[in-house]
């Protein structure tokens, strides 16, 4: 029944763009509230019907999928959530995505945020992913939780040697040398992987900067696709892999979905995101083609005159 | 009797022989053991202190460019300072003020070599020494000269930026000073800007008002005070023409100003009557109930013109599409490079980045405004000649690999970084 | 004196603040100036409500036109107004903090705010379309070149773009339609957006040695320089 609904829709948007287009060949404008009908159908229907497409994720996030996949159990693994609501509805699919892919390949997550209001998102992970998936898990001997320090870059220098100096206490209050996760890690460089999920600053650009670069550590991050192309000039020298916008992220999760059969029936917000960009766009390019087409027919009417 | 005396005599002498022997085994130890209690604090300590080795060649120096608040610390690490094995498993700095008592003030990890002291005194003497720490253990370093840090008045480290602010700021006085001799300066046409004046032209034949929108940041962003001047060159011809401009702000200080503003170019066209003070109101500063609010002044009221001119955000794209659907001629301005595109697509006119800024020089034709503009070329001329440099030597680097060219491009890459 | 002494304190302010920068001991001065501008501005709001108050006021006496919706404005503002000032439903006292979580503010902000904000915001979905119909023609060669740029971007959002090319052999796969939408993101685009931002500075800087100078005086409400 879905899957019937799903065909009837696409091929409602279809034939409407089919019989608009026929217009245009006849010189007939499309009028403005035409094209918010098609788009509200376009971004409703997929979200009402959960239209998701499988993804193929490209190099550039599949470089962070591998370099996860490719670290020895216990490996200490560290992730920043440096974004607020406004970034949320981006980043957080991915901070989930990449949280449960390092949990489930029995790695040892360090969390922690540069942004007051990251310590709000990180719980929407604890509660998402980390209680729901992970029950067992106990914090402070599989992941812990350091929170958040003020200071931007001035944290992130002192980090860089120093990591215990910053966070003596995790969110908890619960001493460094309370916490086995801990154990062994001086300063950064002791991590096998930093990832900086956020857009703005302190973000990306900062940790690689300030830590990534100058320790060596493999960098990654995660951003809205709006911040992406200021980022990929690192690629792939200071920043290994990134997670661009709500692509990056549904790539991310289609492809952990793929290889870990386990998790079939997680929460995929990003691929269900996908769905609404993925036909909207696409009835953008039939308007801009409906439109051009309109252009030429109507250029032509005036040059016969 | 002798006998018997003889013999009493024997056991006691050897009573005697038996203690002699006895003391003289005995004192020694005793003797040894106080003397090695007494000196096993001074052992202990020498073998404290022997068991890891102080660091060595501490200096002090004054912190440059700053306000007398910071000394740099560099010594050479504890030879037991290694990185597999080593004994060293921190170093503790101590700073002695004029009191005379040391405070320690930092711990810092194995491997460091230097260390800022900072919040000190300007004019203040102080003295440091570096404690190398093992696990029962340390060694203190020895106690540095006194040294006071000094404070600089011009930080010579922003030498570059400094060089860069005369060139650019030396241009545009100069050329100033040119346009005011009376040199004719020619400045390009700006589309947007030919256009303000059949925009007016516009409203005034359809007798419909003029919408002016000056972005929503307050008066600290200087898209704002741009916008503003342009408002008073717009406000005094609507005042010529009998136009009326509506113009909802979202910040307290923006409606003042603009208030002033208008209020003086009615006053400059000869019509201080017509002025209200209504013409600017205060909606929210909250963005999308800014936009809410201007949204639906435009469908009620269908300015003629609308002007989009400061700093906008995402809401740039549902102001002109608005102003579009009502049938305004629109001209947009910001220097927000994000939110060009919107404007570009959906304005009739738009002021890209410096046009904006341009734009009450532009309009005002005054010399000294427009002397101004060509000192921003100059500016531009140096960038451009950067960048080309820069893009030849990174790239005759990346084919031959000769020394000099990367020296070159550091070189250039350091004029052009301020240094922190 | 009622232009002279704002364009004198604009001119020692407008120094003081570069030379700051210069400066380490003055250093401060900068951080100052911006806070002392931000309790101005605070202090301005009064100015701003008292304004949009008496403008609906006088709107919802004289019942003029749609001035009904003028009691929703001033219904929502006082309520809103009271509930933050006296902490109405708040947990603790007068004292606690006016976001905190059960107090009537948050349950407004968060169930009132918030939605009809996100609303304003997803009228931008409607708007690119309607945007992109109407600006994308092949007008001309640069036109035409955006044109077919929006659509390798557009195209590259999407798993078609990837489907479509994804036969393309590895020294060619730059042409894959999702590289090409890296690649049109992170060169051309990002070098037009750098000069624009470097004008933007000089610009910046012009402007400011006008207002500075005090030859551009009109936001003090005088017309010449």
């Amino acid at each position: 029944m879905g899957n019937i609904g799903v065909l009837v829709v696409l091929l409602l948007i279809l034939g409407g763009l089919v019989w608009l287009l026929v217009r245009a060949l006849k010189g007939k404008e499309v009028e403005r509230r035409v094209i918010f009908a098609f788009i509200l159908v376009a971004v409703a229907a997929p979200l009402l019907l959960t239209i998701t497409f499988e993804m193929k994720p490209t190099p550039i996030v599949r470089a962070l999928y591998d370099r996860i996949e490719t670290l020895p159990p216990d490996s200490r693994v560290l992730l920043s959530f440096d974004f607020d609501p406004p970034m949320s509805p981006e980043v957080q699919p991915m901070a989930n995505a990449v949280t449960r892919h390092v949990l489930a390949r029995g790695l040892k997550p360090v969390f922690m945020t540069l942004w007051a209001t990251g310590q709000a998102q990180f719980n929407i992970t604890l509660t998402d992913v980390i209680y729901r998936e992970f029950p067992d898990l106990v914090d402070g001997v599989d992941y812990v939780n350091m929170g958040y320090k003020a200071g931007n870059e001035g944290v992130l220098n002192v980090i860089r040697t120093d990591f215990r100096k910053m966070f003596p206490t995790d969110v908890n209050t619960v001493p460094w040398d309370s916490i086995p996760v801990l154990e062994g890690i001086r300063s950064c460089s002791d991590f096998s992987l930093i990832v900086s999920l956020g857009g703005g600053k302190p973000g990306v650009k900062e940790w690689v900067l300030f830590v990534g670069d100058p320790t060596g550590v493999p960098t990654a991050g995660g951003v809205a696709a709006v911040v992406a192309p200021q980022l990929y000039p690192y690629y792939p020298g200071q920043l290994f892999g990134l997670l661009g916008g709500v692509k990056g992220a549904a790539e991310y999760e289609s492809h952990f979905r793929d290889n870990y059969p386990q998790f079939e029936s997680m929460d995929t917000p990003a691929m269900v995101m996908m769905g609404p960009q993925t036909v909207a766009h696409l009835v953008i390019m039939a308007f801009i083609v409906i439109g051009n087409t309109l252009f030429f027919v109507t250029r032509k009417k005036e040059g016969r005159r | 009797m002798i006998a018997s005396g003889c013999t009493a005599g024997a056991e006691r002498f050897g009573s005697y022989l038996k203690l002699a022997t006895l003391a003289t085994f005995l004192i020694p130890i005793v003797g040894f053991s106080a003397f090695a209690q007494e000196n096993s604090v001074v052992s202990a300590d020498s073998v404290a202190v022997a068991t890891v080795a102080p660091v060595t060649s501490l200096v002090v120096e004054d912190y440059r460019y700053d306000d007398g608040e910071n000394l740099a610390l560099t010594w050479v690490p504890s030879i037991d300072d290694q990185p597999v094995g080593g004994k060293v498993v921190g170093y503790e700095i101590f700073q002695i003020t004029d009191s005379g008592e040391p405070e320690k003030i930092a711990d810092v990890l194995p491997g460091v070599s230097s260390f800022l002291a900072t919040g000190l005194h300007a004019g203040a003497s102080y003295r440091f020494y570096v404690t190398a720490r093992a696990e029962t253990s340390s060694a203190p370093s020895v106690i540095s000269a006194a040294l006071t840090p000094h404070r600089e008045w011009i930080n010579w480290g922003l030498w570059n930026l400094m060089l860069t602010a005369l060139v650019v700021g030396g241009s545009v006085m100069f050329f100033i000073e040119t346009a005011r001799r009376g040199h004719e300066l020619f400045v390009r046409k700006i589309a947007g800007l030919e256009a303000v004046d059949e925009a007016i032209g516009r409203a005034t034949e359809m007798g419909r008002p003029i919408l002016y929108i000056p972005g929503i940041q307050d008066m600290d962003d200087v898209q704002t005070l741009a916008s503003l001047t342009i408002l008073g060159r717009v406000a005094e011809h609507a005042a010529t023409y009998d136009i009326r401009i509506r113009m909802p702000v979202s910040r307290s200080l923006v409606m003042t100003a603009a208030r002033e503003t208008i209020k003086a170019a009615y006053q400059a066209a000869g019509r201080p009557d017509a002025y209200n003070e209504d013409m600017v109101n205060y909606v929210t500063d909250e963005q999308f109930g800014y936009v809410a609010a201007v949204d639906g002044i435009m469908v009620r009221e269908r300015p003629a013109t609308v002007f989009l001119l400061g700093a906008f955000f995402a809401e740039s794209l549902i102001l002109a599409e608005t102003g579009n659907s009502v049938g305004a001629i629109q001209i947009a301005g910001t220097a927000r490079p994000a939110q060009l595109p919107f404007f570009i697509a959906a304005c009739d006119f738009t002021l890209i980045g410096e046009e904006l800024f341009a734009a009450s020089a532009y309009l005002s034709g005054e010399p000294k405004s427009l002397g101004s503009l060509k000192g921003q070329d100059v500016g531009k001329g140096v960038a451009m000649v950067a960048i080309v440099l820069g893009v030849v030597a990174a790239t005759l680097y990346a084919l031959t690999g000769a020394a000099w060219l990367q020296a070159f491009g550091d070189w250039l890459v350091a004029m052009f970084t301020i240094a922190s | 004196m009622r232009r002279e002494i704002p364009l004198g304190i604009t001119i020692f302010v407008g120094f003081l603040a570069i030379v700051s920068f210069f400066s380490p001991p003055l250093e401060g001065l900068g951080e100052d100036f911006t806070l002392f501008f931000d309790i101005i501005a605070v202090f301005a709001f009064f100015l701003g409500g008292g304004n949009l108050v008496r403008l609906h006021l006088t709107k919802l006496l004289k019942k003029k036109r749609d001035w009904g919706f003028s009691v929703v404005t001033l219904v929502g503002f006082f309520f809103m107004l009271a509930a933050g000032l006296f902490k109405i439903g708040n947990p603790g006292d007068i004292s606690a903090s006016v976001t905190a979580q059960g107090s009537l503010f948050a349950t407004l902000y968060y169930n009132v705010h918030l939605p009809l904000s996100s609303t304003m915001y997803a009228l931008l979905a409607f708007f690119v379309a309607s945007a992109s119909y109407r600006a994308f023609r092949a007008k001309n060669r640069e036109a035409t070149v955006l044109l077919l740029a929006a659509f390798v971007i557009l195209l590259g959002s999407t798993p078609f773009g990837q489907l479509l090319t994804n036969w393309m052999p590895g020294g060619i796969d730059i042409l894959e339609i999702p590289n090409l939408a890296v690649w049109v993101m992170s060169s051309p685009n990002l070098a037009g957006q750098r000069a624009i931002m470097i004008g933007i500075g000089l610009g910046v800087v012009s402007m400011s040695l006008r207002l500075i100078l005090g030859i551009e005086r009109t936001y003090l409400g005088e017309d010449r320089g």
